[in-house]
């Protein structure tokens, strides 16, 4: 069998299995995905276009996220600014809880349902539980909008503390393929990783849980990180594309051409039918305002607006803008809850 | 952390040299990106990045600043030289 006709058949059989039976794509076919030619890159998206309509519908749903505390982590995920560990300039700073209700609001308005609490630690302390029980609590009590949260590795006490608090989703990251993982960082394990996820879904709050991609990891890996989100469902998968970070052990990478990103948010639909599938990171660098259109046609459905942690976004009006445009409507907030 | 660490590589060479003295609007001598003197180097990179990032060191005065992102807005702050927003921002 020739490249080619492989390639026609990975899309062939990705109609069948996923759009009309539901089932997602196994890992021999995501990688099947990855490796299709350029040729075949409209086809492919608007497979997962429909793939993301038949299960998910036209809605896309809006997020902000804001840091409650920035860099001086110590942890080494080798493409963050905020580790500790490398010479970035990233300084370590707190945001106070007026901050975040301002935030919160100014997200609000924009018509998002989502606001994400992010702190730079490898897992939370009773001090940063205690800041983030205020800052919840103060957000709930002014802003109509879901709060969540991503704090690092949480104990199941932790976790059910943070249901608790009224936190309804609960950020963390795979970030890579069980086997880049070491790649990747050192002072964590993606087993680690792994079993926070089960505990947040255990703990009631839905798991929020993606990774990036463009960091050196081969199509298999890349692969293998759909596959491993296939298998642990999450309700939402933020995925994100390294934007190299000066100073960081990955700051020298190249930016990963437009149209791996594409296909990647293709095999990660058909790998994902029914998640949530949010641009997280790196997407205004990667896709510039093209890609980022292709991509909502090719099986996203969902944006985090404005800027980021320590890097900045397109202007939300550009992003709302372009959702009216392509007749997506904003996910009201009453159907989150 | 050393020369991260917001070390004071104060510009009175640079600007006296210049035959700058001190004024109300500092002159940007260090690119607020990578930190280097803005005449050593070509920073043609580091401007196009700045459109997706906030700066990281002073112009001023190369020390690092307390950067502070929201979804909206960010506030970058220099010890000696004070508070920066988007709004305020003349990128160098
Ligand atoms: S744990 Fe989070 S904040 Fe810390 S270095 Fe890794 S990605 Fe960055
Ligand atoms: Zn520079
Ligand atoms: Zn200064």
């Amino acid at each position: 069998m020739t490249a080619e006709a492989v390639d026609t058949d990975i899309l062939h059989v990705a109609r069948e299995q996923v759009l009309e039976r539901g089932e997602r794509l196994t890992y021999d076919q995501i990688v099947q995905v990855l490796q299709t030619s350029d040729d075949q890159l409209d086809e492919l998206l608007a497979i997962a276009h429909e793939v993301r309509m038949r299960f998910m519908g036209p809605d896309v749903e809006v997020e902000g996220i804001i840091s409650l505390k920035t860099g001086g982590c110590p942890e080494d995920c080798h493409f963050c600014s905020q580790s500790g560990q490398f010479t970035s300039p990233v300084r370590s700073v707190w945001l106070n809880v007026p901050e975040l209700v301002r935030a919160a609001k100014l997200t609000r308005d924009t018509g998002a349902s989502e606001f994400c609490i992010v702190a730079a630690v490898r897992g939370p302390d009773a001090k940063l539980m205690e800041q983030l029980r205020e800052a919840v609590a103060a957000i709930r009590d002014s802003v109509d909008i879901n709060v969540a949260a991503s704090i690092g590795i949480l104990t199941a006490e932790q976790a059910a503390e943070m249901a608790d608090m009224g936190i309804h989703r609960y950020n963390h990251n795979l970030e890579a393929g069980r086997s880049f993982f070491p790649q990747v960082v050192t002072t964590h394990s993606w087993e680690e990783r792994w079993d926070t996820c089960q505990l947040i879904k255990d703990s009631g709050m839905e798991l929020c849980c993606g990774g990036l991609v463009g960091m050196g990891e081969s199509i298999e890996q890349r692969a293998e990180l759909a596959d491993q989100l296939g298998e642990l469902e999450p309700h939402e998968v933020p995925l994100n594309f390294l934007n190299p970070r000066p100073g960081t052990p990955f700051g020298d990478l190249p930016v990963m051409p437009a149209n791996d990103a594409l296909r990647c948010i293709a095999a990660f639909r058909l790998a994902l039918p029914r998640t949530i599938l949010r641009y997280a990171g790196g997407r205004e660098l990667t896709l510039g305002d093209l890609g980022t259109r292709s991509g909502l046609l090719g099986g996203i459905n969902a944006v985090i607006v404005g800027n980021y942690l320590t890097t900045l976004g397109r202007d939300p009006k550009e992003d709302l803008a372009l959702l009216d445009d392509l007749k997506m409507p904003i996910k009201a907030l009453t159907d989150t809850f | 952390m050393g020369a991260h660490d917001g070390a004071p590589l104060a510009s009175d060479s640079l600007a006296a040299s210049d035959g700058l003295a001190e004024s109300d609007s500092p002159v940007a001598v260090f690119c607020p990106r990578c930190g280097i003197p803005l005449e050593h180097g070509d920073h043609t990179v580091c401007r196009a990045a700045l459109a997706l990032e906030p700066p990281r060191y002073c112009p001023t005065c190369r020390r690092r600043m307390v950067v502070q992102v929201t979804p909206s807005d960010w506030t970058a702050r220099c010890v000696e030289h004070g508070e920066t927003t988007r709004s305020t921002w003349a990128p160098a």
